[in-house]
């Protein structure tokens, strides 16, 4: 009879509770979306490239090496020879390869010359690889391929043509050699997405005519000679690597690392990502800072909302009290009350939370490249719930407290 | 045998050493049976009075025995359930939870008492009962508290202080929001019920004119000393 009073109690309060439970839901909400969204960064960030064993580059730092050849950030340090690179393509240990060369772009997006295998082998999330969404893979010399982002934000199509800038800032196009759109690769959430891709072919012949950096003044030579040149290429950036036993990974690393004809380095994609979620994990630790604040304040509103709840149900302690309930039973009532509330905010804000994640998960995804997964809830989410229940019982202490001592001093007299 | 079903003996209570409201009654005494009106304007005590005869306040000093159990001894959860068994009390007004239907709000006190529970064969069958002795009508039973008139609410508190047979009636201006002809019906009806079950009213008011149909009066001036202004 007591809990069905105390329901009664709660229903007739139906706004104001109503209220209490619907912020208490948005900011428990606002948590878990914050905590989704960071832990959903956090494996976007880390699947941008998987199933590659090593990344083989000039010497560079390993951050340095990750951000230039899988998040095209920054600028090598130096190119490795195509000769080293014949050197560790030769390698018994070595499944297979994949050769990136960089240095160009194109309206601001890099420009990344590469073979055909760069489709099969480069991973993402787990097991996935790009692929077409329309067109073919480069066929010509002067075909290119466009991650969806570029196709999207430059409204290219297929048999769009045009034209590579020199390096990263120049006002030097590659404007004798055009390029035509074959095809347009489908959405992945990774750098690829704003990638303009080229063959490596491609790469040697728009700087044929160049030399140190800068255009040879008064050479031009035609298409169609260059079409009949071997193309093969001087340098490369980097190298995508696979092996063919994980046993043999720091092995050949160490091969590279010690390589004496060139200086190179080899770095582990996963440990270099790890690496370099360490340098912005100050944003990490920014979002679940404001997490914790989001539910402080939750808490902190739940209190003020009982205490200013409780003069007017003064005079209904009074009655509680008249029929023969302790102070206790008043106080237990209250903190049963924080429990209810605390338990459908946090139903009520699962059901806010997995509504949200569904609208917005493909616009988060598409814009920002981060995959938000919908799933069940994981154990640590009900440790999160269970502390929640319990900080909100502490919580409740205070009114209760303060219930307590209304409930002993007005006695018959109920004071409105 | 001891015949008085209140005796109250040298208590002195105020809420702190500052407090300008300080009272000491001497003695005080009211026999099994008998309906007693306490008179005295506001401010001058009475609802304290009342608070420590029902044990929701200690006295400082003295003793106050409710049916021959000097309540104050007791501990805070005794004397919770002491009153639960003993008291049934009706406030001045608002005395029903507005969100409770009629016959949950009348069934509270059997929840804190098993002694005025097991007072009580068929709990419906009591509430109906008392409902058609108290002239309301039958239909009331369902309705939310919140949705009858003042005069039924306070008919409800009645049969809702009555059920289970408490020995003793506590009364805090029950007939003040109700007007003259309510007022008249209200105590006849109260009166009635209380005879019945052989209980004792303590009911205080303000208004003189009521006492005439009580068995004894008493004025709250002639029992209780406000010390905070004798001592000034």
């Amino acid at each position: 009879m007591l809990l069905k009073l105390s329901f009664s109690s709660l229903y007739a309060r139906l706004v104001t509770v109503g209220m209490t439970i619907l912020a208490i839901s948005v900011s428990l909400m606002l948590y878990m979306s914050v905590e989704k969204l960071r832990t959903s960064a956090y494996t976007s960030f880390t699947d941008t490239i998987s199933q590659t064993d090593l990344i083989v580059g000039a010497r560079a730092s390993s951050v340095q090496l990750l951000l230039y050849s899988v998040f095209r950030i920054g600028n090598a340090t130096n190119n490795i020879t195509w000769e080293s690179y014949l050197d560790l393509v030769s390698k018994e240990e070595v499944d297979w390869t994949v050769p990136i060369s960089l240095g160009d772009s194109h309206k601001g997006f890099r420009v990344m010359g590469t073979n055909k295998e760069f489709f099969s082998r480069y991973k993402y999330r787990g097991s996935q690889s790009v692929s077409i969404d329309k067109g073919y893979l480069f066929e010509d010399l002067y075909d290119v391929v466009l991650g969806a982002g570029v196709a999207e934000k430059l409204g290219y199509k297929i048999g769009t043509s045009l034209v590579v800038s020199h390096g990263l800032q120049s006002f030097s196009d590659h404007d004798d050699q055009p390029f035509r759109v074959s095809g347009i690769l489908k959405k992945t959430g990774t750098p690829v997405d704003n990638t303009v891709i080229v063959s490596l072919a491609a790469i040697e012949a728009i700087h044929v005519d160049w030399s140190t950096g800068a255009k040879i003044p008064g050479q031009l030579t035609p298409i169609d000679e260059i079409r009949e040149m071997d193309l093969t290429p001087k340098n490369i950036t980097a190298a995508l690597v696979g092996v063919k036993s994980k046993l043999t990974i720091f092995q050949l690393q160490r091969w590279i690392n010690e390589y004496p004809e060139e200086a190179m380095t080899a770095i582990l994609p996963g440990a270099a990502l790890q690496e370099l979620w360490r340098v912005v994990g100050v944003i990490e630790n920014l979002l679940l800072g404001i997490s914790v604040v989001v539910i402080f304040t939750t808490l902190v509103g739940m209190a003020a909302i009982m205490f200013s709840s409780l003069s007017e149900r003064r005079r209904e302690m009074a009655i509680w009290r008249a029929m023969g309930a302790s102070p206790f039973t008043v106080i237990g009532l209250l903190m049963l009350e924080a429990i209810f509330i605390s338990i459908l905010s946090i139903t009520f804000s699962v059901v806010l939370l997995f509504c949200v994640l569904n609208l917005l998960q493909p616009w988060i995804d598409y814009n920002y490249g981060i995959l938000v997964n919908i799933e069940m809830l994981a154990i640590k989410d009900m440790y999160v719930f269970a502390v929640f229940i319990i900080a909100s019982i502490t919580v409740s202490l205070l009114p209760a407290i303060r219930a307590y001592w209304f409930s002993i001093n007005d006695g018959m007299t109920i004071k409105l | 045998m001891d015949e008085s079903i209140i005796k109250i003996d040298s208590v002195r209570f105020y809420w702190s050493k500052k407090s300008n409201f300080k009272i000491f009654v001497p003695n005080l005494e009211i026999k099994k049976g008998e309906k007693v009106l306490l008179l005295g304007e506001s401010g001058s005590g009475k609802t304290t009075l009342l608070s420590l005869m029902c044990g929701f306040l200690n006295p400082l000093s003295g003793n106050i025995s409710i049916n021959g159990n000097t309540i104050n001894q007791l501990s805070s959860k005794t004397r919770d359930e002491y009153r639960a068994d003993n008291i049934g009390i009706i406030f001045q007004q608002f005395n029903l939870l507005p969100y409770a239907n009629v016959v949950d709000n009348v069934l509270l006190p059997l929840y804190f008492s098993k002694v005025r529970s097991s007072n009580v064969s068929n709990k419906k069958e009591k509430v109906i009962e008392l409902f058609k002795q108290l002239r309301l009508p039958d239909d009331i039973a369902q309705f939310r508290a919140s949705s009858l008139s003042m005069g039924q609410q306070q008919r409800v508190a009645v049969a809702r202080a009555l059920i289970g047979n408490p020995s003793l009636i506590i009364a805090d201006e029950p007939t003040s929001s109700l007007d003259a002809d309510a007022q008249k019906i209200f105590l006849n009806l109260m009166f009635e019920q209380i005879s019945e079950n052989n209980s004792t009213l303590l009911m205080v008011s303000h208004d003189k004119s009521l006492s005439n149909q009580f068995d004894r009066l008493i004025d709250i001036n002639e029992i209780l000393i406000r010390e905070d202004k004798s001592c000034y």
